[in-house]
């Protein structure tokens, strides 16, 4: 079996988790930028930070034959510093050369307060005025369902954003046909304790289809499983799905998405 | 322009012979979780703490487990959820807390 996975904050594993995924048939994995758990305290934390994910976590990540790709932004919770979000804006472009930049993200809301969507807006400004990808995030818990109608307002009122290039993560039962509706893609999380568990996530392929969808682990430095997409992939195969509907979930979607970036390709 | 989509029922779906095999597989595992939550609504009412707002709201989400509709996943996520429109004037802190308290919402923007 082989997989993507599009979603991992890989800064926060191990380089065992590396091995056991690159072992489970990771084929590439994708980094968007997010909150590092506190806040930086100025634009030079996120100088380092964007370095770190698109020079040294590649150089770790190829020790493993694992291509490795990401994604920049300042995540929302920490939007709502106006005045460092400004400056993190106006230093992203720099970054955006890069060789395993694909986009502008996790960009979104948590909160749900003005200026988180300020922030979000300046950021999809930013990724129509230079051709981006976008990655959004949907906030957690009891803030999903608000914060999601409001991203989804946002992006279909601005004219410069096309729908087939905006993947909107973190979707459950109650956002995901909100997003596959109005055009966009949806990612679904799989997380030990919130957002997604593997059957559910199944469940959701089963009743609102499976062409615009891609799973992902987000594995981070919170409770989260960095295999926990080729699990799923167990679970859809216990259930009696195909072979051929585990690959196109796992591996031919997010291709079929990240390839909208040239610079996403790919070896043998 | 909205895209379309796979059929809801695309997929190679369950054949008969794995209809057992749903329940085969996911029964025990669900079981333990529904004695968690009774477990859990036992405890804090043993603690003094059933009233907190998240308890009630979780009670009340549990009267669909049973109401014999559909979505029920969807439903109760909807009804755990912030039923709101309109953008906060400020944060109330980085981290949400899984269900939704209405007297908490004075920050609300007009």
């Amino acid at each position: 079996m082989r997989y993507i996975e599009p979603h991992g904050h890989m800064v926060s594993r191990t380089t065992d988790d590396y091995q056991a995924m690159v072992t489970a048939g990771c084929v590439a994995v994708c980094e968007p930028a997010f909150w590092a758990g506190f806040d930086r305290s100025s634009v030079d934390g996120f100088r380092d930070y964007f370095r770190q994910i698109t020079e040294y976590e590649p150089a770790r990540a190829a020790k493993f034959l694992l291509p490795h790709f990401a994604w920049l932004c300042i995540n929302p919770k920490e939007a709502e510093d106006l005045a460092l979000a400004a400056d993190v804006l106006a230093m992203i472009p720099e970054f955006l050369t890069k060789p395993n930049v694909l986009g502008i993200g996790e960009i979104g809301l948590n909160r749900n307060t003005r200026n988180e969507i300020k922030v979000f807006e300046q950021h999809v400004d930013l990724a129509v005025k230079y051709n981006q990808l976008i990655l959004v995030h949907t906030p957690h818990l009891e803030d999903k369902l608000k914060g999601t109608r409001l991203i989804v307002d946002l992006l279909r009122s601005h004219p410069g954003v096309k729908p087939e290039r905006v993947i909107i993560d973190h979707v459950e039962e109650h956002t995901v046909n909100l997003v596959l509706d109005r055009g966009f893609w949806a990612g679904i999380t799989l997380y030990p304790d919130s957002k997604s568990s593997p059957p559910r996530a199944v469940d959701m392929l089963e009743t609102s289809g499976h062409d615009r969808i891609w799973l992902n682990s987000a594995c981070d430095w919170g409770v989260s499983d960095p295999l926990a997409v080729p699990k799923t992939a167990f679970e859809m195969r216990r259930r009696g799905h195909s072979a051929a509907y585990v690959d196109q979930v796992l591996y031919q979607n997010p291709v079929r998405f990240l390839s909208q970036c040239p610079k996403f390709r790919l070896g043998d | 322009m909205t895209k379309p989509r796979t059929s809801r029922t695309s997929g190679r779906l369950p054949a008969a012979a794995a209809q057992r095999a749903v329940v085969d597989h996911s029964f025990v595992p669900v079981r333990a979780k529904l004695i968690e939550v009774a477990a859990f609504l036992d405890r804090v009412e043993r603690y003094d703490a059933a009233g907190d707002f998240r308890c009630v709201a979780l009670r009340q989400a549990a009267k669909i487990l049973i109401d014999g509709k559909p979505a029920r996943a969807r439903r109760i996520l909807e009804e755990l959820s912030d039923p709101t429109t309109k953008p906060d004037a400020i944060t109330s802190g980085k981290a949400a807390l899984g269900a939704w308290q209405k007297s908490s919402s004075p920050k609300r923007a007009k």
